[in-house]
């Protein structure tokens, strides 16, 4: 997926000499204090944001969940979520608002949704598009315990399919057979630093 | 897909949806209200200067839709996940353009109608103001794109476009209320003609402007 990757943000280098393949049926947990690029990862690797150097790229569709659900804030969940699946052409989509618990949340605009609820109507866009390899930003965040647990399996199980995933997060995931990349081992060394820290 | 696009960004900028839409037709009949009670009754006033007065407040009203037009879905990152479709940034911006037109070009030449009967007009001088705003609004609408994708990641943006639309907009202004004086119908041909070039022009520095901001 990277290969000798570097990344900037602004004029500071996040990371450099990044390389990581994931191969079907492959999960990788980034991890990395608050700044130190995994965002900036996760987007080159989309292909939303150039590298500095290096190259990434993800082979089939990606789907991407980061902390915008990309949901119109004055719509009605549904109605929202109906735009993607019929983007996706997603099969079952009662199955996955079950799944997701938001069968009930239907009705209610986007914007009265609180953040977990939100964070789920994400995960349910992400399972409608069916994407081959998935980049999740913090997919734990604002989730209560159950809903975690929820996330953990649904990765599990598109890995299990052969789907590939790559997940920054700062919490610790339970998922068979996970891959760690911590972000502090590419970091370049201090005196390259412009600024100080 | 192209269609569904449409379809959606259609449903966000349509009058009356919701979402205080509907304010550029509402702002561009206040205007022709407003102004026979600034100038007077006078009916040979009135007519002669009406259809500037229309063209004006068709400009304006051009403005009002501006920062809702594209900062709003950058920020719910929904040209992100579009992109990782496969749709090009160009793609989305034709439709955004095509939506937005649709959205106040129609709706404005309907509204048209009672600011003509506001400002007394009479029958030729209607003709040529609904002809130039239906030649006139397209390039409005892609003056308006490109300026609202330009100015997305600023925050003062929506102040801003209004200020760099008008310069923008003036050779529509001049050719559009020009016809209006020499009672001549060729002056809309350039105003087609310039909105034909901006039209097709915009999805491609907005598109460009969008890609830049991500």
């Amino acid at each position: 997926m990277a290969r000798d990757l570097a990344c900037m943000r602004g004029d500071r280098l996040l990371f450099r000499r990044l390389t990581l393949t994931l191969g079907a049926g492959e999960a990788c947990h980034i991890t990395g204090a608050n700044g130190a690029g995994k965002t900036t990862l996760i987007r080159t690797l989309a292909g939303l944001s150039l590298p500095y150097a290096g190259e990434a790229q993800c082979t089939g569709a990606v789907g991407l969940l980061d902390e915008r659900a990309g949901l119109d804030p004055e719509q009605p969940l549904g109605r929202a979520l109906d735009f993607w699946f019929g983007v996706d052409r997603a099969v079952e989509p009662e199955e996955i608002m079950r799944r997701l618990r938001l069968t009930d949340l239907a009705e209610v605009p986007v914007r009265y949704l609180s953040t977990g609820q939100r964070k789920r109507a994400g995960l349910a866009r992400l399972l409608g598009q069916a994407a081959n390899a998935w980049l999740l930003d913090e997919p734990l965040s604002g989730l209560d315990t159950a809903s975690q647990g929820l996330v953990e399996e649904l990765v599990s199980e598109h890995v299990a399919r052969g789907g590939t995933a790559l997940i920054a997060s700062h919490q610790a995931l339970r998922i068979e057979g996970l891959r760690m990349l911590a972000l502090e081992d590419f970091v370049p060394p201090r005196e390259s630093l412009e600024q100080p820290a | 897909m192209i269609w569904r696009l449409l379809r959606r960004d259609l449903a966000l900028f349509f009058p009356f949806a919701g979402g205080g839409a509907a304010l550029p037709v509402v702002f561009f009949v206040a205007v022709a209200m407003l102004y026979p009670f600034a100038v007077g009754p006078d009916a040979n006033t009135l007519s002669r200067t009406g259809g500037g007065v229309v063209w004006i407040a068709a400009l304006l009203a051009a403005i009002l839709p501006l920062d809702r037009l594209v900062a709003r879905d950058i920020e719910l990152g929904h040209f992100d996940q579009l992109r990782l479709r496969g749709v090009s940034e160009e793609a989305m911006m034709a439709v955004r353009m095509a939506a937005h037109w649709l959205s106040f070009g129609p709706p404005l030449i309907l509204a048209a109608f009672p600011a003509a009967a506001l400002l007394q007009l009479d029958g030729p001088t209607l003709h040529l103001v609904l002809l130039g705003l239906l030649a006139g609004t397209p390039g409005l609408a892609a003056i308006g794109l490109m300026i609202a994708a330009l100015t997305a990641s600023l925050r003062a943006g929506a102040a801003l476009s209004g200020l760099l639309l008008i310069p923008l907009a003036l050779p529509i202004l001049i050719f559009g209320a020009g016809a209006l004086a020499r009672q001549d119908a060729a002056s809309i041909g350039f105003v087609a003609a310039i909105s034909l070039g901006l039209f097709a022009i915009a999805p491609f520095a907005a598109g460009a402007a969008i890609r830049a901001v991500r």
